[in-house]
């Protein structure tokens, strides 16, 4: 198993994702954002940072990087892709996932553990789903811009096709994210966005493991 | 190049009429403008330490871990497996004041160019601010800017921001302070040192373009020269960019591990001039610089702008001439700016050109080294210099509502927890990221000091910051000393081992005498407390000149310690952290009212403190120490601003549980009941965990008394006709009050 995590200038925890995908058992590379070629990747990583400094709008300029060419042809061929924070953002931004990532609602930027309730359909090993819907991760969130928002319509359809990977815990909601919604996938299934940074929850001596299960389901998650 | 107007230019520039006669005489001839705009900075008490060098000589610096000391961007000590942690606190009081988001910014984006200017990876920022009391919209409107600058930053480029502290002082009013501190990670056989060398080498400027930003001190000259008044208009506080940072940072790391650099320095202030003599100086060479090769931001900029440009962002190398298109290249990589402007010269002189044309020519001896150094004329001014206003009703009244009484010791803890210079800073820390690198082991307000895990080492660093300017106010000497055993305490909390100390000397203007006073009296205090522990003084920063409209601030020397520890798991917490766990008070703790918090809400600070006792505090120290790495002990917690009151209630606070304790123990060193709940004073330890435990941990030189035990729902403290009860849940309430009042700010 190989994953592929591109490094955008300004990425900033790609080097915290590297680790991640490590540590849950397999090997992985850094993929320059201007490589058209993700070097036989089984999965890729988008991370967190401030792609190109982000100063337009988070992710706006990172969809048109050779890269994000390259991972939005591996996502369409069924490849396994997790956005995280800046990652998930790029994700709306390409088009691979539903909806936008808008200011925090009180505008400020944070940093704060947050629990996480798995929600809709995960990828199974066997009967055996690799996370359970309902199950409680304790995962950090760190962001300015992490207010998920769709159309209602859109929000009422995502719902209703088991889209909404993530919501934040009752009264956890850090920005005002409309119902609560953390992270989303496709309707595939195999691309997967989310806010909070399970590549920030993989050592107990950081605080949490329970970010090494959303490696594991996404390796799994090949559409 | 036309000469300086007919009236005195250098004075406008901060230069005095000898310090003037002094340059023509090492020149044997009036400098023209360029040499005088770039004198007047390299002369200026921000560059030449002129009124504190004499004084600094004082400190320790020499030390078995020190690798890299005091000349260098930052210091350095030895982590082990060839591995050094790198650290620096510097200042950027003046341009937060007047900008508090682009200042505090572009503070956090100076000092991490001084770190990976050795080549070291930074892992860490702390801060430690300073604002007038909260209910002024002046300090509400600095503190929110100052914040959200340094999370703008640090968030930006993925550097953790892991603590700091945040004091809310009266004479901080008109002259905010933000102090930040950065730590790095480097490899030993890959640092650099800042000493151009090699005569031909190239002398390459990489990073941003160069723009009219952050001229300040020569504004005048420039209105002078241009003839124009348009300039004096132009912003004086620089932009930061902390993405052309981020990508000059990876750059300058891949350059430096692929060996392509001879040596390297950040601009930071005064600009080309500053890096380019300092290397110059430090190499014992001459360096040449076209200005006519700097990439401009603005096309018809004068020499001397170019040469004086505080644009940030912006690092310059010396590189062997064969490998200058490599390092290019490497620039071209990581889209950042990089331009070949001069050379390292034999001829000792720093030259300016513009094009084929000599526009300044000055040696580097008269600009880095010539600038005289001043004694101070220092005097003791009688009592309490400051002001003292009594708010402890209207405190009381605001957290325990119109009725309570603010002579019930319970009322007093509610308004002492929710003083903004107490209370829980989670508001601030919140809005940084203190995660990125996966080495943050204790994150903000879970232990004492900052853990980071240093894998490459297989080791770990604690760090802290502290300074407390009101004690060092009451008492110049004792409460720097105090400043240095707080930071020493907090290590030992986590059960590090101090390795080195950087500071930043906040003081006034030291020309004057009561500030001159507190200056030598701090710098005693430092030199002092460092010689007692051992621990050697890396690098620091001078920041003079605070004041406002009503005299000095108070004298802030701020101290950032980084210690070692032997694994980051064993850093305890600094809360409770299990029901029925003893609760013991371990160190030389002897609590006194003077110069506390309380005195403060009651308005009545007066000058004064207790001297420490350094080697008790030390001996205090090594037995938490040992204990937290042993695992003997649950928690541990210094005493500090609020006294023994506050360290109980915040100890409950973050742990949920309540405690039930007797200060009878306490009492019987001779203090009151008000003393020894609120009394203030350094060497003490709150501690928990099993009593025989606790106990024995008593033993040379270190006292344990037991207080009482961890459980319930309200912290209970018996103190004769002072005892308390306060739940837990009102204690929480008002030490988290800062969030309400910052956030009432908002406009």
């Amino acid at each position: 198993m190989l994953w592929g995590v591109v490094q955008f200038p300004g990425s900033c925890d790609e080097r915290d994702a590297l680790h991640a995908c490590e540590l849950s058992g397999d090997e992985a590379r850094l993929i320059w954002h201007e490589e058209r070629d993700l070097g036989g990747a089984d999965a890729v990583v988008v991370p967190g940072g401030f792609s190109y400094g982000d100063y337009l709008r988070a992710g706006a300029i990172a969809r048109f990087s050779p890269a994000m060419e390259a991972v939005a042809e591996f996502a369409a061929a069924g490849g396994p892709v997790l956005g995280i924070c800046n990652g998930f953002q790029v994700l709306c931004e390409t088009g691979l996932l539903p909806g936008a990532l808008l200011l925090n609602d009180n505008l400020r930027f944070v940093c704060r553990q947050v629990d996480l309730l798995a929600d809709g359909l995960w990828p199974s090993q066997g009967a055996q789903s690799l996370i359970e819907p309902g199950e409680t991760l304790s995962i950090p969130a760190k962001h300015g811009e992490g207010r998920y928002w769709a159309p209602e319509g859109m929000l009422d359809a995502i719902e209703a096709k088991g889209q909404v990977a993530f919501r934040y815990a009752a009264g956890q909601n850090p920005n005002g994210s409309a119902r609560d919604i953390a992270g989303v996938r496709n309707e595939a299934g195999n691309v997967l966005g989310l806010m909070p940074h399970p590549e920030h929850a993989v050592d107990a001596m950081t605080g949490s493991t329970d970010g090494l299960g959303v490696f594991e389901a996404m390796a799994g998650a090949r559409a | 190049m036309s000469a300086p107007a007919a009236s005195s230019p250098h004075r406008e520039l901060g230069l005095t009429d000898a310090e003037y006669e002094l340059i023509c005489e090492k020149l044997g001839r009036e400098p023209n403008g360029v040499e005088l705009a770039m004198f007047s900075l390299l002369w200026s008490e921000h560059c030449a330490y002129k009124h504190s060098r004499k004084l600094l000589r004082r400190l320790p610096t020499e030390g078995e871990r020190v690798v890299m000391g005091p000349g260098e961007n930052a210091g350095a000590v030895d982590v082990g497996e060839g591995y050094a942690v790198a650290f620096k606190v510097e200042s950027h009081n003046h341009p937060s004041a007047v900008e508090p988001f682009q200042g505090a910014a572009t503070g956090v984006g100076g000092i991490l160019r001084d770190v990976f200017a050795l080549g070291a990876r930074p892992i860490a920022i702390l801060d430690s601010l300073r604002f007038g009391e909260l209910d002024s919209v002046r300090s509400r409107h600095l503190l929110d800017g100052a914040v959200r600058g340094i999370g703008h930053y640090g968030n930006s480029i993925g550097v953790p921001n892991v603590g700091g502290e945040i004091y809310f002082e009266a004479p901080y009013e008109h002259n905010c302070l933000v102090n930040a501190m950065c730590v790095g990670i480097a490899k030993q056989d890959e640092m650099v040192r800042a000493a151009a060398a090699g005569v031909g080498n190239a002398v390459v400027l990489m990073g941003a373009s160069t723009g009219r930003d952050g001229i300040g001190g020569a504004s005048v000259l420039a209105s002078a020269e241009l003839g124009d008044g348009d300039d004096a208009k132009r912003p004086t506080v620089q932009i930061g960019d902390p993405f052309e940072e981020s990508k000059v940072l990876e750059c300058c790391l891949e350059l430096l591990a692929k060996g392509l650099l001879v040596s390297l320095q950040d601009l930071g202030a005064a600009g080309l001039t500053s890096s380019a003599s300092e290397m110059a100086s430090a190499g014992g060479v001459g360096i040449e610089i076209d200005v006519a090769q700097v990439p401009l931001r603005e096309a018809d900029m004068e020499p001397f702008e170019i040469m004086v440009s505080e644009s940030q962002e912006r690092m310059l190398a010396v590189v062997e001439p064969g490998r200058v298109a490599e390092v290019i290249a490497v620039c071209e990589k990581w889209q950042t700016g990089s331009a070949q402007i001069g050379t390292v010269t034999d001829n000792g002189l720093v030259r300016v050109l513009r094009g084929g044309e000599v526009v300044g020519e000055m040696p580097v001896e008269a600009l880095v080294d010539g600038c005289p150094l001043y004694d101070l004329a220092p005097a003791e001014p009688e009592g309490w210099i400051y002001g003292n206003e009594d708010v402890l009703a209207e405190r009381v009244a605001a957290v325990a509502g119109p009725d309570a009484d603010a002579a019930d010791p319970a009322s007093t803890l509610l308004a002492l927890l929710s003083s903004p210079s107490v209370a829980s800073k989670r508001w601030a820390f919140e809005q940084y990221d203190s995660i990125v690198g996966s080495r943050t082991a204790r994150r903000p307000e879970s232990a004492d000091a900052a853990v980071l895990a240093i894998p490459e080492a297989d080791t770990a660093i604690a760090v802290s910051i502290d300074g407390n300017g009101r004690r060092v106010a009451c008492d110049p000497y004792a409460g720097t000393v105090e400043a240095v055993l707080e930071c020493t305490q907090n290590l030992a909390c986590a059960g590090a081992e101090p390795l080195g100390l950087t500071n930043c000397l906040n003081f006034g203007n030291p020309e004057k005498p009561a500030p001159a006073w507190q200056l030598d009296r701090a710098v005693q205090g430092l030199a002092d407390v460092c010689e007692a522990l051992g621990v050697p003084v890396v690098g620091g920063n001078v920041s003079l000149y605070n004041e406002g409209p009503e005299g000095p601030i108070y004298p802030t020397p701020v101290v950032g310690m980084v210690g070692e520890l032997p694994s980051p798991e064993l850093a305890g917490p600094s809360a409770f952290v299990r029901e029925g766990d003893a609760i013991a008070l371990l160190g030389p703790f002897e609590p006194s009212l003077a110069g506390s918090e309380l005195m403060k809400l009651r308005g009545e600070l007066d000058a004064g403190l207790a001297q420490p006792d350094i080697a008790a505090v030390a001996a205090a120290c090594a037995a938490v120490r040992g204990a937290v790495r042993a695992g003997k002990i649950a928690s541990a917690h210094d005493v500090s601003d609020g006294g023994l009151a506050c360290a109980l209630a915040e100890a409950a606070i973050g742990s949920g549980f309540g405690c039930q304790v007797d200060l009878q123990h306490l009492r019987e060193r001779g203090c009151s009941p008000e003393e020894a709940l609120f009394g203030e004073g350094v060497g003490g330890f709150l501690i928990s965990g099993e009593r025989e435990k606790l106990e024995a941990l008593a033993g040379e030189g270190v006292a344990v008394l037991p207080l009482g035990k961890v459980g319930g729902a309200a912290v209970e403290v018996a103190a004769g006709d002072r005892s308390l009860t306060v739940p837990v849940a009102d204690a929480e309430r008002a030490w988290h009050s800062l969030s309400g009042r910052a956030e009432s700010i908002a406009v």
